[in-house]
């Protein structure tokens, strides 16, 4: 696949990203931040938002199935994906984390069950697209942004 | 950004490279927040929480009397306000009870906006309020306002 079809479809995907909330303009901060220095930049600080969220996601599945549930743990453990999900951008996660935490302040355990996998589910989508955009980006070396 | 009159304490010059110590429990923000400030020419030290963050600073628990008369080894701390344990509003107080680090500024993190703790962490010394997520043109304008401060 050639340089220039690449980069079209580079900026598409990206655009799309954008358009459906996944990704919001925290995210086009942390690709500012990118340079020569750090051409990795994005990337590491998004695998460490992977890594970071998958243990949070099993700490709140653990937190919600005990007997007698914890909520300020589980809100403890909202409350840091919400923010590491605001810092790089993922709009959708970082909209169910507000919900979430409202209704462990409620301590509302159907209410934490629902937003548990709909974080979940908005946290899968926003893997898949960013993995995919990261493949578009290797398939074409590095792109200009 | 040279400043005309007289030029306070040197014993937190910000200099060309400021040594910021930067506070946050959340990994991916201190990522962010040490980038940030090495794109504006600081050097970086991080912690994730309020006590690591006094032990650097020599203000430990078994560090008592270590620090007497020595200066600041940072120019600038930067913290996180919501923090398991120790927050950030106490780590300022902590700072500002010090005779050796009373002086350098310590700017407040924060995801919400919530006025009541502003005046709270203005009140107690803190230099500045920043809400969070932290862009580029925060950083910026970070430390313009800190340069002018010096003199």
């Amino acid at each position: 696949m050639d340089v220039v079809k690449l980069q079209k479809q580079l900026v598409d995907y990206r655009a799309s990203l954008y358009h459906e909330a996944f990704l919001d303009e925290q995210f086009t901060q942390l690709q500012e931040l990118q340079d020569e220095n750090n051409p990795d930049f994005v990337v590491e600080v998004v695998s460490l938002f992977f890594e970071d969220s998958e243990r949070l996601l099993n700490e709140l599945a653990k937190a919600l199935e005990q007997q007698s549930i914890d909520f300020k743990r589980v809100d403890a453990h909202v409350h840091q994906l919400k923010g590491s999900s605001s810092s790089i951008g993922a709009q959708r996660v970082q909209k169910v984390c507000i919900t979430f935490r409202n209704y462990c302040e409620e301590q509302n355990v159907e209410g934490c069950l629902k937003c548990l996998q709909q974080v979940k589910h908005e946290y899968s989508l926003v893997k898949t697209k960013l993995e995919t955009m990261f493949k578009i980006l290797a398939a074409g070396g590095s792109i200009p942004m | 950004m040279a400043g005309g009159g007289c030029s306070k304490d040197t014993a937190v010059d910000f200099g060309d490279q400021p040594h910021v110590l930067a506070v946050d429990d959340n990994l991916i923000d201190r990522k962010l927040v040490e980038k940030l400030l090495k794109n504006s020419s600081c050097k970086v030290t991080t912690a994730e929480n309020g006590l690591r963050a006094l032990e650097y600073l020599g203000l430990g628990n078994d560090q008592r009397s270590a620090m007497e008369g020595t200066v600041s080894k940072v120019n600038l701390i930067i913290t996180d306000y919501c923090m398991p344990g120790m927050t950030g509003y106490e780590l300022l107080k902590k700072i500002k009870e010090s005779s050796v680090l009373k002086e350098v500024p310590v700017v407040i993190m924060s995801s919400e906006n919530s006025p009541t703790r502003i005046s709270q962490c203005l009140e107690e010394g803190a230099q500045m309020f920043m809400l969070k997520p932290l862009k580029q043109s925060d950083v910026k304008q970070l430390k313009c306002h800190l340069m002018k401060c010096r003199s």
